[in-house]
């Protein structure tokens, strides 16, 4: 069954093989001789490992190999000074709980499993600290600058402010958790050639780090990666266990399969990290804002340091000529965290557009108003005009659809029996970028097009918005087009990640389609055919089987002249219980404001995403540490809560829908991370509305309504 | 240490027990002898003769006549020994259904099911739904509405809304949102899947 069987233009191009159960993941390809790994990990937080019993595991039917720091199997850049502190199976230091310390390979899963119970570890244990906020007022524990301070004009002009206020917002450690479980499979074949299937965000980048880990060249690793279950940010590098999964390959000669448990999903592929937020914000008492400060502590490992932008949006997303922000990170004994979703700008936007909400309540003003009062023309930060921006129109749209004017302004206004009503709103606004990246065009004489790049795609519909892009530019029909990607072979591309792929795969896929057609052209003129004849008539005339063109594309000086940004409005409707504190989320209105809409049903899709994953960060998603151990104690979906079904009411998306004139030739910005940066807060704004209670900590549970 | 390095393997309490055994002499095989074998690496034999267990079951109208260890799950069974891999294994511990298929006719978590316990069984996965290039109801309805991002919860979402609609709890968005709640999308296609369930109900046909 194929893509042909499609029923209309806008279906994804991949549907039917992921409604069939053909679509292929990372752990789903058949290799001949094919063994399971399975990862053992360490029972403390920090120390060393004094001795490893490898003997029982080793000595269990259909194991073939154990290994760990004690045989080091060959990993070049690991040999060498330098490098990465936690080198896996290079060192006996234990940074984290949960750290993987051995594989133990079998030729079935369930022997792995068994004999990996069987490797015991004894261990010199070390002080640890596990908490964030302990490690923030421990004036001896690591504060590092994560981002450098910014200052406009008077530094805390928000204290002198006729009416002011300064609150402090809590973030806990969120897990990315996409459906799929995390894993790899690789095939070290002799003559150091390698074959990995994997789940990567990025091809190219897997080939990079590996090729930079074994030292072999980039060239001996093929890397395979069509479908992906989800990722969120966390296959956005390659993570310790898939180097452990290449080295037990090359140590045992023979493929490796590597599929992570459900809890191991929280302690080795990152979350998004927990963060204490600032804001001091001052206004004059006619809502002009004159005064932001945005401080922020983010947390981060010990022995790798990570930042995100969580201070980015208080700098230019309100008109106000006294800004200053500040973010620091602070080690504590975990995992190293990755972008999630949204990245550090949806943790920085539940504070901001919290404190925009409080302010305008303070002010006795509709917070809708207090926004719009307070847009800028221009990005202040920049000093230059936005490429586009439609945010007034976008709280125009929202406010009409969700019934802005059914809401108080009062709190607690709008009771029904025991249920409380809310309306509540946010922005969210994210960096629309364009990379660089290469796509091969194949033209057919029986009237097909193949279009190839190394790009990915984790769920938001890759090949069916490039497909898109060349439909329209091409005439040729969706069936007759192929969009191949998840293969590190192909022309280079960048890593899903940042809200990118469309802007920048899809202005190379422009680029190729473009040159195709003069090529086409110019065939047709030199064999005497007509400038606008059917180019399957202009290769059959010429004798051509077909055409390939391969375009590097990327963008110019627009970047220098303007400030461009994706943005979106949250309108959310939320209903109150006052006995139980149960917080349903009833109603909810997205504006997109990114350029023109490429593939509508995808993009809808993306947003409707957004708003869940929102759901999510506002009321149910927290990992939580038992920090007498170090160790996750909800590393599952029965105590870790996504939203499920029943979480989640009708989404009602809309988008403006108008080309930015300067980002790309298909004039679209990326949509990814502002479907759910700023949700949390209309949530929170909503609650607020709905009870008169200001919820500072996520999520926001029935405890906290009660207390 | 190359595991061509290895010494053979001596001792382990298995092998001790089948020095031991009775099981053995009743099988006509001196402990001597089951040693042996053990020593030249015949765990595959061992596991034959003494820990796997028969299984005869159907799938997707295909009749499978195997042996299987008994602590082999459902989902495992058919995802690494018959390749039916559109179940998917999400948490393994029957909290996202993203592995769930039809045993006679009901809507299970397969990993939460031993192959062994499935004896007699007709099982219908993804893979059998469609009637040959025709998809299933379901299925289109799961594309025309975009019930998916990165589609690896949609075997299982279409296996429970095909179930959901069989079982006539398919009455109401609401409904539907409930008994479809335990199926999870991180990639927050809900709405979508509802959508797609209320136009198969809607359209009558039986599925």
């Amino acid at each position: 069954m194929e893509k042909r069987m499609l029923k209309d233009d806008n279906d994804r191009v991949d549907g039917i093989l992921k409604v069939t159960g053909q679509a292929k993941y990372f752990a789903e390809y058949e290799l001949p001789g094919l063994t399971y790994g399975v990862l053992v990990t360490s029972t403390i937080t920090k120390g060393r490992i004094t001795a490893l019993n490898t003997k029982d595991a080793e000595k269990a039917p259909g194991v073939i190999a154990v290994i760990s720091h004690l045989n080091k199997p060959s990993a070049t850049a690991y040999e060498q000074e330098g490098g990465p502190q936690m080198k896996i199976f290079y060192t006996d230091r234990i940074f984290y709980n949960g750290q993987p310390i051995a594989i133990v390979v079998a030729n079935t899963f369930e022997r792995a499993t068994y004999a990996a119970s069987l490797v015991k570890a004894t261990y010199a244990k070390e002080e640890f600290n596990t908490d964030f906020e302990k490690a923030l007022k421990d004036p001896k524990a690591k504060k590092l600058q994560g981002q450098a301070d910014y200052k406009r004009g008077e530094e805390n002009a928000y204290k002198n402010a006729e009416v002011k206020l300064e609150e402090r917002y809590f973030l806990p450690i969120e897990t990315h958790n996409p459906m799929e479980l995390h894993g790899i499979i690789a095939d070290w074949r002799p003559n150091n050639q390698l074959t990995v299937y994997a789940k990567t965000q990025g091809v190219k980048a897997t080939q990079g780090t590996i090729a930079n880990v074994f030292k072999i060249p980039m060239e001996n690793i093929q890397v395979n990666s069509e479908f992906v279950g989800g990722g969120f940010g966390m296959a956005l590098r390659t993570w310790p266990l898939e180097i452990a999964t290449v080295m037990a390959s090359k140590h045992i000669g023979k493929p490796v399969k590597v599929v992570i448990t459900r809890m191991k999903m929280f302690t080795m592929v990152g979350n998004r990290p927990a963060a204490i937020q600032t804001i001091g914000l001052g206004a004059n008492k006619d809502g002009k804002l004159t005064g932001i400060t945005h401080r922020a502590y983010g947390e981060t490992s010990t022995y790798e340091n990570f930042t995100e932008g969580v201070v980015n949006m208080a700098k230019f997303m309100y008109q106000c000529d006294n800004v200053n922000t500040s973010y620091a990170i602070v080690p504590v004994d975990l995992g190293v965290p990755i972008w999630m979703r949204g990245p550090g700008e949806a943790t920085g936007a539940f504070a901001l557009e919290s404190a925009i909400d409080e302010m305008a309540h303070a002010l006795g003003m509709d917070p809708l108003d207090f926004r719009i009062k307070n847009d800028p023309e221009t990005d202040q930060q920049k000093n230059k005009p936005f490429s586009s921006k439609n945010i007034k129109e976008a709280y125009k749209i929202g406010a009409e659809k969700i019934g802005w004017n059914n809401r108080k302004n009062e709190p607690g206004s709008l009771v029904e029996g025991p249920w409380q009503t809310g309306y509540g709103v946010s922005v969210g606004v994210f960096n629309a970028n364009r990379g660089k990246a290469s796509v091969k065009g194949t033209l057919k004489a029986d009237g097909s097009l193949l279009l190839q790049s190394a790009t990915s795609d984790i769920g938001p519909g890759t090949g069916t918005g490039m497909t898109l892009i060349a439909n329209r530019l091409m005439k040729i029909p969706v069936n007759k087009i192929t969009f191949e990607l998840g293969d590190s072979s192909l022309p280079p591309a960048p890593s899903q990640g940042g809200s990118a792929t469309l802007s920048t795969v899809g202005s190379a896929v422009n680029d190729v389609c473009v040159a195709l057609k003069s090529a086409i052209a110019e065939l047709a003129a030199n064999s005497n055919m007509d400038a606008t004849a059917n180019f399957v008539d202009v290769l059959k005339k010429n004798n051509l089987p077909q055409i390939e063109i391969t375009k590097e594309s990327q963008g110019g000086k627009e970047k220098d002249n303007y400030s461009m940004y994706s943005f979106s409005i949250h309108f959310v409707q939320v209903k109150v219980h006052s006995l139980t504190g149960v917080v349903k989320v009833s109603k909810i209105v997205s504006v997109g404001d990114s350029g023109t809409i490429v593939s509508p049903k995808t993009a809808r899709s993306q947003m409707l995403g957004g708003a869940v994953g929102g759901i999510g960060m506002a009321l149910t998603e927290e990992s939580i540490i038992d920090h007498r151990y170090g160790r996750y104690i909800n590393n599952n979906f029965a105590d870790y809560h996504v939203p499920v079904n029943a979480d989640v009411p009708e989404i009602d998306v809309n988008f403006i829908n108008k080309p930015d004139p300067y980002i790309n030739p298909m004039g679209a910005k990326g949509m990814g991370e502002i479907a759910l940066i700023g949700f949390s807060a209309a949530v929170a704004n909503a609650v607020f509305n709905a009870t008169g209670k200001r919820i500072r900590t996520l999520p926001i549970t029935p405890d906290k309504i009660l207390a | 240490m190359k595991s061509s390095d290895q010494k053979p393997n001596q001792g382990d309490s298995r092998r001790d027990f089948l020095k031991k055994s009775s099981v053995i002499t009743a099988i006509a095989l001196t402990p001597g002898v089951a040693v042996k074998a053990a020593e030249s690496n015949a765990d595959e034999r061992f596991a034959e003769l003494f820990e796997k267990i028969p299984l005869k079951l159907t799938v997707n109208n295909k009749a499978y006549q195997t042996t299987v260890e008994p602590r082999v799950t459902l989902l495992d069974y058919l995802r690494e020994e018959l390749h039916l891999t559109g179940t998917k294994k999400g948490c393994d511990h029957g909290q996202c259904g993203a592995c769930t298929v039809h045993v006679d006719g009901q809507r299970i978590n397969s990993c939460l099911s031993l192959a062994v316990m499935n004896e007699g069984k007709k099982i219908t996965t993804i893979e059998g739904l469609a009637d040959g290039n025709t998809l299933h109801p379901m299925q289109a309805s799961f594309v025309k509405h975009d019930g998916f991002q990165c589609g690896y919860c949609t075997p299982g979402q279409i296996m429970s809304a095909v179930a959901c609609v069989r079982e006539g709890h398919a009455n109401s968005r609401d409904e539907i949102s409930e008994y479809m709640s335990g199926n999870i999308c991180r990639c927050g296609a809900y709405p979508n899947i509802v959508d797609a369930i209320i136009e198969v109900k809607e359209g009558g046909q039986t599925i």
